[in-house]
């Protein structure tokens, strides 16, 4: 499979509607895993790096779940491909960066994803729609299970699985799903959460992982630790801190439609209103709109089919995607141009957000 | 004093963390301890904020300690907060353990073990640690210790033989 067949189709986990979609926009479950004795990708020389793709590389492709996929060096890699691949998830930012005796290797619906040398020897990820950590630990599990069967990984009973960082020694394993959390954002309830997530030993990022902003009212819950507890509690806690976040997000979007109806109608509908006439628009700016777009969608002020739409426009916004569909270079500034046109068509046939409670707005009073 | 993250604002927040007798400290400026989002030291790990900014602890034990596999010393996990080869997990394991306690949950994996072949070779190898366990307890006149590690190593060598037939 050859890298623009990939990037041609929206990945799975944004076209599909998983389990409490609505509040959670994607799962994701990665494993690290290294081989025993061999440097880590970090200390390795280029030589040694080189030859340890060269022996993950055709174990990885030879799996049954990556019967059609893409795969290659990260040298092969254009800078732009890279980047579009980090806004769907499925490279690491750092990962990005790497050139000579790095891969990658991504099955065709792109719901599972095998860095090799990143800052481990293998980052092996599954990821889907929705709440659905359970079903992707299973997916990943059985993965990393036909793996070691041929890859002689490195493993110590006392510590577990050997990383190049202590952060993920033990289980390997990083949990995390993408919440949409506008409505707790609007009613500044936003840092509680955070502090109380953080306090039960789970972290909060950004977007794009650790030390990025929360653009669009998107935040990554996760585990931080990874040894002493097994990797099934450790979903089962992180899924139950999600299922909370979700009721407090339904609640402080109840609370305030009973409350502010008038400041969340006017944020949504402005949000639509710039969006559907903006003829330049910056990928921040974008995301902040559309995450209130998207709110608008779970309010039904918009008719259900259109969530996909901004699911799409979630990810289609971004630099690198935007970069990517002109097929051409641009400047920032034809970019925010170009942006703009690509969501204004997207929209053309999105009507206006229905507000069905709002009274009409009286009369002006006559003048005697 | 430079913030430990900007290295650029003058470090206000100065947080200082005792585990087991070792003092992880951190010093930020006020911008950054608040997007960080240390406001209370509370469930908030220094050694977590310390590897995660590549500034690593220094392992304790000998200096010039190397690892015999990859030759990557304490010096170079300092700079990097990063390990050579899995080898080096056992080169610096007692120095390690301090960070380990700080991070984690605990100090052992109890997790993920991998398949048959693999299982086979750490039940021996946990029976040999046990034995050693075993000859300090006893020395040390653990005797209530001693019989329980004894207990664990014979249901660990029934588990070999079931897995053995």
């Amino acid at each position: 499979m050859k890298i623009n067949e990939l990037l041609s189709s929206p990945s799975e986990w944004v076209r599909t509607e998983g389990p409490n979609s609505k509040i959670v926009m994607s799962s994701r479950v990665r494993f690290a895993r290294n081989l025993r004795n061999v440097p880590f990708p970090g200390w390795a020389k280029k030589p040694e790096r080189q030859k340890s793709l060269e022996l993950i590389k055709p174990v990885v492709e030879q799996l049954p779940e990556m019967a059609t996929a893409f795969s290659d060096s990260m040298d092969n890699l254009a800078a732009l491909d890279k980047q579009v691949l980090v806004e769907r998830h499925l490279i690491s930012r750092e990962h990005a960066a790497k050139n000579v005796g790095s891969g990658v290797v991504i099955n065709d619906k792109e719901t599972l994803s095998v860095m090799i040398n990143e800052e481990d020897h293998l980052r092996m990820q599954a990821i889907k729609s929705g709440l659905q950590l359970k079903s992707i630990f299973k997916v990943i599990d059985k993965v990393d299970t036909e793996l070691e069967s041929v890859l002689d990984f490195a493993y110590s009973p006392r510590l577990g699985y050997l990383t190049a960082c202590p952060t993920n020694v033990g289980t390997g394993m990083r949990a995390s799903a993408m919440v949409h959390l506008p409505a707790m954002v609007l009613s500044d309830q936003i840092n509680q959460v955070v502090q109380a997530v953080n306090k039960l030993g789970l972290a909060v990022r950004g977007l794009y992982g650790e030390g990025t902003e929360a653009l669009g009212n998107v935040f990554q819950v996760s585990n931080q630790t990874t040894l002493g507890e097994k990797e099934a509690d450790v979903i089962d806690r992180l899924n139950k801190v999600i299922l909370q976040i979700i009721d407090h997000e339904e609640n402080a979007r109840i609370t305030l439609l009973e409350k502010k109806p008038r400041l969340v109608y006017d944020q949504v509908g402005r949000a639509y209103g710039a969006l559907s006439n903006a003829h330049t628009v910056s990928s921040k700016e974008a995301l902040n709109l559309l995450s209130l777009l998207r709110m608008g969608v779970d309010l039904e002020l918009f008719p259900a089919t259109t969530r996909v739409i901004v699911d799409e426009m979630f990810v289609v916004a971004q630099p690198a995607h935007v970069q990517k569909a002109a097929e051409r270079k641009l400047t920032a500034e034809e970019r925010d141009i170009f942006r703009a046109d690509l969501i204004r068509h997207r929209l053309k046939d999105v009507a206006k957000p229905i507000v069905a409670t709002a009274a009409p707005p009286e009369g002006p009073t006559e003048l005697a | 004093m430079l913030c430990d993250i900007c290295k650029k604002n003058e470090a206000t927040v100065h947080l200082t963390q005792i585990i087991e007798n070792k003092m992880l400290k951190v010093d930020l400026c006020e911008v950054c301890s608040k997007t960080k989002g240390i406001q209370e030291t509370t469930g908030f790990s220094l050694a977590d904020l310390q590897v995660g900014l590549g500034a690593g602890d220094e392992i304790a034990g000998e200096a010039g300690l190397k690892c015999p596999v990859c030759g990557f010393s304490q010096a170079d996990f300092k700079k990097t907060g990063r390990l050579g080869c899995s080898a080096c997990w056992a080169t610096f394991e007692q120095g390690l353990a301090p960070l380990l306690k700080a991070m984690h949950k605990s100090d052992r994996h109890v997790g993920k073990v991998p398949g048959k072949a693999a299982h086979t070779l750490i039940i021996t190898e946990r029976i040999k640690e046990l034995a050693g366990d075993l000859e300090k307890a006893v020395r040390s006149e653990k005797y209530e210790d001693a019989a329980h590690i004894r207990d664990q190593i014979r249901e660990l060598e029934s588990k070999l033989k079931i897995s053995a037939v």
